[in-house]
């Protein structure tokens, strides 16, 4: 699929900026039989939704020459939780990567497309990706704190924007994350403490703690919890679940059932391309496209 | 025959050895098929039977060459008549040096006599035998110790594991080399130095105030007090470190940074190189350029705003020699900030940080320790150079701050004690090895911090 002629891509920009959004609707007879990528990178299920925090239409990435996102549109909904699916390598990191503009840290990475935060196109030229990137947060798949203590560390991003006047309005914030994290018990009394001698479940907590310090209106989490026990997993996704009163959240996951725990709407990726959106529900139990169905029912291989 | 020859003769017998070694080893056990019934692989026998044919043989020969000079000089003086013998050793010396000279053809000091034609000739008579000899015993202990490792080869024989040992051994002994030769160095540098402290007092030395290390030879002589102060050679050290640091500290780390996370990946593969090319250039090379070009430059300013500023500056030697250090910062502080993970930088741009922001905040407080061990290393290197300063910044001892005016260094007046006519005994030359002590010992402290450092730092990311 990655080596596709110019031609042909040329062709397909232009025949999917002019889909309409109830085009993708698909009919769920056919679809169900189509067992390979749909040619026209078209997505089955409803990509767009009534209150969208960020929209993304006709998202191209590439890596050099590699075609890494093809062609592909979703909107975010506001205070939901959307989950990311799909094989290892079929651009879910990309594709969350591409919505605060972390990609814009790798030289070889070139994104086209529009993506949408609040109405502003965020690859506008003239925007400062400074105050997108702190209204558009992010957690990584590994835990990477900082080499400082845990009190700096979730005072980094408050200290940078100034989001703090005085010394106790940031001892405030830092306290307001962590509690908001789950860490606050656990940590109040080793605040001065460097944040890698956490262990890796409360490094993971810590960095979300770190996200929200900042006050972003969208997290994006890559794998949150690839590199924690189930407990600790427990941990996140509860906090996660309580987030979203007043966040709206992506997160790219392999668990299928921590998808269907914490999420409302879910896309499944398959090889750059987005396949199919919907209701979490409605993807779990009565998957339209035939790839996400060997998907979720563990026949892809 | 020549030496070399017979090297080339060895290396031969030693690749005929391995052959045989392998093939015999194939042999016992009946061919190929039978390979998995040896202990070791095939080529280790061969291995096995050419070390012992080359080490034991090159042993000999390197013992002969070694001694075979004052064997055949003492058999040349038992062959000379009496009254020759009974010389003096001095003279001794001299006549056997012209016998040495006329045996192989060059010019003699003086008459060539009977006698002495008779000794030249003995010599080459002698030489010539002694190579013969040589090379029947180096090739027939080859071979027969070849053979005994030959004969010896069975399936049982753990090869692999007797070649393991000789290598190893060999590697022992070439780092013992290196090891020996440093204790060497230190030892001698320490005996001269207690000479020295027999003569001065340690305290005088250490803190002294004044250096001038003029020791009278006539009692009435004026001005050669002969005083052996070394706190105005280490304060123009520390003067001229100083200066180079400031220069080479910001400058190197900033092209590290600009380099490491700025600059694209064709620009830092082309950049880096070049950086480090100013390490190679050889010191006299920014010597001259500071003596010719930076000092006078550096007085013509000064004297045009009325400062008074002296012909060779520490200000010259300083700038210069920063210069040249600043590939010491920069190459290893690029390493260790390219050492710093994506994933930390990640953290801090996903935050809202900029990139400075990420740079001064995150990248390099995590890259401190190792930057500092590079900066420690420079420091080392600025201490312990010698002809930028010899050429820059004068040789007169004065105790001042004021890096307008000439200073010394320690370095350079161990290379003014030493050079001329000396007399291997005063004050004067020992003065020489106690500083030097007194450098290895700053230095390697340095150099302990520095590693020290560098290693904790290392702990850190794995
Ligand atoms: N920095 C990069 N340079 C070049 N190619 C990249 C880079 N990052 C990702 N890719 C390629 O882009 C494709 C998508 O990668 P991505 O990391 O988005 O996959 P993913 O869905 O997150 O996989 P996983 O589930 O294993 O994390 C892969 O084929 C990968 O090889
Ligand atoms: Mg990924």
């Amino acid at each position: 699929m990655d080596g596709l002629p110019s031609e042909e891509e040329q062709e397909m920009t232009t025949e999917t900026a002019t889909v309409d959004v109830d085009v993708t609707v698909p009919d769920p007879q056919t679809a169900s039989h189509s067992k390979e990528l749909d040619s026209n990178f078209q997505t089955v299920g409803e990509v767009r939704v009534a209150n969208a925090r960020m929209t993304c239409t006709d998202v191209n990435v590439y890596y050099g020459d590699k075609h890494a996102i093809k062609h592909c549109n979703l909107d975010i909904g506001e205070n939901q939780v959307i989950a990311m699916i799909g094989p290892s390598g079929c651009g879910k990191s990309t594709f969350l990567r591409c919505l605060n503009r972390m990609n814009d840290t790798i030289d070889i990475c070139r994104v086209t497309g529009e993506i949408k935060l609040d109405q502003q196109d965020i690859y506008d030229k003239r925007l400062d990706v400074v105050p997108l990137r702190a209204q558009v947060g992010m957690v990584f798949q590994k835990p990477n704190p900082f080499p400082k203590s845990i009190y700096d560390n979730i005072a980094y991003g408050p200290r940078i924007h100034g989001l703090a006047s005085s010394r106790a309005e940031l001892d405030e914030i830092v306290e307001r994350s962590l509690s908001k994290a789950g860490l606050w018990n656990e940590v109040k009394d080793r605040l001065d403490q460097p944040g890698n001698g956490l262990s890796g479940g409360q490094q993971q907590r810590l960095c979300i703690a770190r996200t929200i310090a900042v006050e972003p209106e969208v997290i994006l989490m890559d794998e949150p919890c690839s590199a924690l026990d189930p407990i600790a997993t427990a941990k996140v996704e509860e906090l996660i679940d309580e987030l979203r009163q007043n966040y709206t959240i992506a997160i790219v996951t392999h668990s299928m059932q921590q998808a269907a725990r914490v999420s409302q709407r879910t896309a499944y990726f398959h090889l750059g391309s987005l396949v199919e959106v919907g209701e979490t529900t409605q993807v779990f139990t009565n998957p339209q496209h035939k790839l996400t169905e060997d998907y979720i029912t563990g026949r892809f291989g | 025959m020549q030496l070399s020859v017979l090297v080339f003769v060895l290396l031969g017998v030693m690749a005929l050895a391995y052959h045989l070694g392998r093939r015999r080893s194939l042999a016992t056990v009946g061919g190929r098929v039978g390979a998995r019934s040896l202990h070791s692989l095939p080529s280790y026998y061969g291995f096995y039977t050419a070390l012992w044919a080359g080490l034991p043989a090159l042993l000999i020969a390197g013992l002969w060459v070694f001694f075979e000079g004052s064997i055949i000089n003492s058999m040349v003086v038992q062959g000379l008549p009496s009254e020759l013998r009974e010389l003096p050793p001095a003279q001794l010396g001299l006549l056997m040096n012209d016998v040495n000279n006329l045996a192989s053809g060059n010019i003699v000091s003086g008459e060539v006599d009977a006698t002495m034609q008779r000794a030249a000739d003995h010599l080459n008579e002698l030489r010539s035998i002694g190579s013969t000899a040589l090379a029947i015993a180096v090739l027939s202990i080859a071979l027969g110790t070849a053979s005994l490792a030959w004969r010896a080869i069975g399936p049982k024989m753990r090869a692999r594991n007797r070649v393991e040992v000789i290598v190893s051994s060999l590697l022992v002994v070439s780092s013992l080399i290196a090891i020996l030769t440093t204790v060497g160095i230190v030892l001698s540098v320490l005996f001269e130095s207690f000479r020295f402290f027999q003569k001065v007092p340690v305290t005088d030395f250490l803190f002294g105030l004044e250096w001038s290390p003029q020791v009278a030879l006539r009692a009435d002589q004026v001005g050669a007090s002969g005083a052996f102060g070394a706190i105005p050679l280490f304060a123009g050290t520390l003067l001229i470190s100083f200066i180079a640091l400031l220069v080479a500290v910001p400058v190197g780390l900033m092209s590290a940074i600009y380099l490491a996370d700025y600059a694209g990946p064709k620009l830092r593969s082309n950049a880096k190189p070049v950086l480090e090319v100013l390490a190679g250039v050889p010191t006299v090379v920014y010597g001259f350029f500071a003596a010719l070009t930076l000092a006078p430059a550096i007085r013509g300013v000064g004297e045009s705003v009325g400062l008074s500023v002296s012909s060779e500056s520490a200000l010259a030697a300083g700038l210069v020699m920063g210069i040249m250090i600043i590939p010491f910062v920069s190459s290893l502080s690029d390493d260790v900030i390219n050492a710093v993970p994506q994933s930390l930088r990640d953290a801090a741009y996903a935050l809202g940080a900029t990139r400075s922001e990420t740079i001064r905040q995150v990248v390099l407080p995590a890259a401190l320790p190792g930057i500092m061990g590079g900066i420690l290393l420079a420091a080392s290197r600025a201490i312990g150079e010698t002809m930028i300063v010899v050429m820059a910044a004068g040789l007169s001892a004065n105790l001042t701050a004021n890096p307008l005016d000439s200073v010394t260094t320690v370095t350079v007046q161990i290379v003014t004690l030493l050079v001329g006519d000396q007399e291997f005994d005063s004050a004067k030359t020992l003065a020489a090895f106690a500083l030097g002590l007194l450098l290895f010992v700053v230095t390697l402290g340095l150099n302990i911090v520095a590693l020290h450092i560098v290693r904790k730092y290392r702990e850190q990311y794995e």
